[in-house]
């Protein structure tokens, strides 16, 4: 073998070697997050988490208020979203091929998309917050909405872009209006990736902490008005795991858990119901 | 067919110059039709019968236009920004290309079946609903009653009987597209156009189709586009041979086959290009 | 073939004209509702821009264009510029892309090319579920392991080993385990997942028959990958980077843990700071309605706005015009 030809095979090699040790350092990283979140969320999680509301340090308080909270604002979120993220991805697929305002409108789209979410707490503060000079959990909900909006629009446009001309043709071609070969044939064709991709933005605002800081605050109370401060398991967690008491650090650990197993878990059914269609 | 063409030097007059077949009237007629995809022409000046309750084969070399010809008789191309189409297609005495005939309600006379089979991601029973429903309103009974005709016409009733909840997309290709014949005859048309319907089947599949299109064709008015010139052979009564959008020659399929008048013809059905 | 309704077909029927006016009132309204749909969502984004413009108004007006570079954001003194901040985001942002990109790189690597078949798609199941966990999380990990381990071994041995060398002690001064460096290394594991998802796509994208062409020729994994995948995915990876930076450039909870958050200029990197997201999540509450902090807040939020939009601008122009090709 030539001395060229081994050190090729030995650049190979190193290549090779190199790359798995990144793996392996990607992995411990990423696991070492997983490890820590089970390891220090687990052993408080009880039923009373769930059933008791927040309360100060030394008196036992839960995360019952909390996930109330996020359970409503997130419902408004996605109420609010789903339908106007679906129509406006069904513009963009089957209205406004090739026109230039449909260029224009996928492309605000994608920046609304990958903007930062704080961008948006502060956008309903000013539009919702100061202008009624409250705080509420409607505010949340409605950031919440402004931020899976643009998800909904993307898997929408690009569900629909995948359901073949031929079945669109075919539903036409029985002399099918094409607002009923939008809704009858193309919908029902993208309907489970759609879906997954409403799943997606579910899990992803779920999650989220920065829209809410300014919009619904954070509420220590149990409250279910939309006119008012609204806990949320998120800002929850921010708030305990940045305070100096054990037992409400030890929540906020419990909390993170939560958020983690119900984000991955969504993603996961996502994830299967989108595997099995194929 | 009429002679009355105004440009006799076009290669489409030849048309008029053939034998009408065996004095069934025609059921369409196309006059001095053109088509544009944006700038491109792709049909020039097409002047063809279709009779009644004949079956006409649309023949000819890929991109000669003949697929865009039934696209045009049941108005596909208003689909796509564009397109157009000037001329006449002439159908009960209105121009079917006229902006003033509702292209759904057009679609209902004449139906179409594609190269693939486009089963709706629904049961096999809901396939053939869908069609239905949108232009009558049926009571349960009757629109049973209407599947299982559709079915049995489209001679696919007795493998489906006993899974017409199931979703459709579960069938062999061949089903699918007996499935997609059945949807199309269940709105009661006058026209099917098939468009290489069986150019995605196996042998067995695109045997089955050809008795099935042999077979509809005492009631319905058929235009087929096929590759397969076997296929234009068993199938149709007349042929129409077309290249670079227009129509070289027109006549009776067994004339065309065995004694074509223009050299190009002969070129093709001989199997020389294409 | 024996019809139960065998001539159905026969019936005459009418002459074909126009459809009924009440289909075409359908077919107005759902069109008219998904083109308003699609205008909301374009009046989206003006309202965004308008409110934040709105809002951070009386800051702009008072400290002028100085206000995106003015290094002194002096809450006592009322004097307000984003120029800590901006500094701050692009160092984390910057740190983070040097970390997470060779390491994405690699294991896009080694899950394309090197790990059994069989392992691949779940793996890359879990890199997607990695990327689904909120930032929130990443912070918490930061904040409780990540930033005491940093101080502990990090700060202290790599300070010591610079005390002497004139400019890198500077670099690498001194410090607690909240600061730059802790920041960057957090928002580096969290665009780990996403990056690496995006490596993967682009690498299996590479057609198969001009790999196979170049195996053809002899060559090793490792050169098919450098001289065939990487030059014909080169957009779509500086595509994908520009997207893990826009991500890094506005993360705010993952940030906001474990910056320190102060807001002064050093030339460390183990010194406490603060970007933009971090200061306005971390002040906005202490600043009252109609003030001019609140509205310097606002500015710092037009300030990222213009920063994430150049990002991503320039990931679209690569990614898009791959995608047309």
């Amino acid at each position: 073998m030539s001395a060229r030809a081994t050190r090729r095979k030995a650049v190979n090699l190193v290549a090779g070697v190199v790359a798995g040790a990144a793996a392996l350092l990607s992995l411990l990283a990423l696991g070492s997050i997983l490890w820590t979140l089970v390891a220090r969320g687990l052993p408080a999680l009880h039923w009373s988490v769930l059933t008791t509301s927040m309360a100060p340090t030394g008196e036992n308080g839960g995360l019952a208020n909390a996930i109330v909270g996020s359970l409503i604002q997130v419902a408004l979120g996605m109420a609010v979203a789903v339908p106007i993220g679906i129509m406006a991805g069904t513009y963009l697929s089957e209205y406004a091929r090739g026109s230039k305002l449909g260029d224009v409108i996928r492309f605000v789209s994608d920046i609304l998309l990958s903007a930062p979410s704080i961008l948006v707490g502060l956008f309903v503060y000013v539009l919702l917050v100061a202008t009624t000079n409250t705080y509420s959990g409607f505010a949340g909900g409605i950031a919440l909405a402004v931020i899976a909006i643009p998800m909904i629009v993307r898997t929408t446009e690009d569900m629909l872009s995948l359901v073949p001309v031929a079945l669109r043709e075919a539903a036409a071609a029985l002399g099918a209006p094409k607002w009923k070969v939008v809704t009858l044939i193309a919908w029902r064709a993208a309907g489970s990736g759609i879906s997954t991709g409403i799943l997606l933005a579910l899990a992803r605002v779920a999650g989220e902490t920065a829209p809410l800081l300014f919009t619904s605050l954070g509420n220590l109370n149990w409250s279910t008005s939309l006119g008012k401060p609204m806990a949320s398991l998120p800002l929850t967690i921010y708030q305990y795991a940045g305070s100096p008491y054990d037992d409400l650090v030890q929540l906020a650990w419990t909390g993170a858990l939560l958020v983690t197993l119900g984000v991955l878990a969504i993603n996961i059914i996502a994830q299967l119901a989108l595997s099995r269609k194929r | 067919m009429a002679a009355d063409s105004p440009q006799v030097a076009s290669l489409g007059d030849v048309v008029g110059r053939h034998d009408t077949m065996d004095g069934s009237k025609p059921f369409i007629t196309t006059r001095n039709l053109d088509f544009y995809y944006g700038e491109n022409q792709a049909l020039k000046s097409i002047n063809l019968d279709f009779p009644e309750r004949r079956v006409t084969a649309l023949i000819g070399p890929s991109g000669c236009g003949k697929s865009t010809l039934l696209r045009v008789i049941n108005r596909m191309y208003s689909l796509y920004p564009g397109q157009r189409a000037t001329g006449e297609v002439m159908m009960g005495g209105v121009n079917l290309i006229d902006p003033k005939v509702d292209p759904t309600e057009l679609r209902s006379r004449i139906g179409m079946v594609f190269q693939k089979p486009t089963p709706f991601p629904m049961s096999i029973y809901e396939n053939i609903a869908f069609g239905l429903r949108l232009h009558e309103k049926l009571s349960k009974g009757a629109m049973d009653e209407r599947v299982e005709w559709s079915l049995r016409k489209a001679a696919i009733w007795e493998e489906t009987k006993d899974r017409l909840n199931t979703s459709a997309l579960g069938m062999s290709g061949g089903q699918q597209q007996r499935l997609c014949i059945a949807r199309t005859i269940a709105v009661r048309p006058q026209v099917l156009l098939f468009d290489e319907p069986t150019s995605a089947l196996d042998p067995i599949s695109t045997a089955k189709v050809e008795e099935l299109i042999a077979e509809l064709r005492t009631e319905f008015t058929i235009l087929i586009v096929t590759h397969s010139m076997q296929q234009a052979a068993r199938c149709s009564d007349q042929t129409a041979f077309m290249y670079l959008g227009q129509v070289v020659e027109a006549g009776a399929t067994a004339q065309i086959f065995t004694n074509p008048r223009e050299q190009k013809t002969r070129e093709y059905v001989t199997g020389r290009f294409g | 073939m024996t019809g139960a309704a065998g001539t159905l077909a026969a019936a005459a029927p009418p002459p074909v004209v126009a459809g009924p006016a009440s289909s075409r009132g359908k077919e107005r309204l759902f069109a008219g509702t998904v083109t308003t749909s699609g205008l909301l969502v374009f009046g989206l984004l003006g309202a965004i821009i308008l409110m934040l413009l709105l809002g951070a108004w009386p800051a702009l007006k008072t400290f002028g264009p100085t206000f995106f570079w003015n290094p002194i954001w002096d809450s006592v003194a009322d004097q307000y510029g984003a120029g800590v901040m901006i500094y701050g985001t692009l160092a984390t942002s910057l740190l983070a892309l040097i970390i997470a990109v060779p390491l994405a790189m690699g294991v896009a690597y080694a899950l394309t090319e090197i790990v059994p078949q069989a392992l691949r798609r779940p793996i890359g199941i879990l890199i997607q579920l990695l990327a689904a966990i909120p930032s929130i999380i990443y912070g918490m990990w930061g904040f409780f392991i990540l930033a005491p381990y940093i101080a502990e071994h990090v700060v202290l041995n790599v300070a010591d080993a610079f005390a002497d060398v004139p400019v890198l002690n500077r670099v690498f001064d001194y410090g607690s385990g909240n600061n730059l460096f802790t920041a960057g290394l957090v928002l580096a594991v969290m665009i780990l997942p996403l990056i690496t998802a995006m490596f993967v796509e682009v690498l299996g994208a590479t057609p198969v028959i001009l790999k196979e062409s170049v195996y053809g020729l002899g060559a090793t994994r490792f050169e098919v990958i450098r001289h065939v995948a990487l030059p014909y995915g080169k957009r779509a990876f500086i595509g994908a980077i520009m997207l893990g930076l826009g991500r890094a450039l506005g993360e705010t909870m993952a940030v906001t843990f474990v910056i320190g958050n102060a807001t002064r200029l050093s030339p460390s990197i183990f010194a406490q700071g603060a970007t933009i997201s971090s200061t306005i999540a971390n002040e906005f509450n202490e600043a009252g309605g109609g003030s001019l902090k609140l509205a310097a807040l606002l500015g710092l939020g037009v300030t990222l706005f213009v920063i994430s939009f150049i990002v991503l601008s320039i990931s679209r122009a690569l990614v898009g015009r791959r995608v047309e090709n």
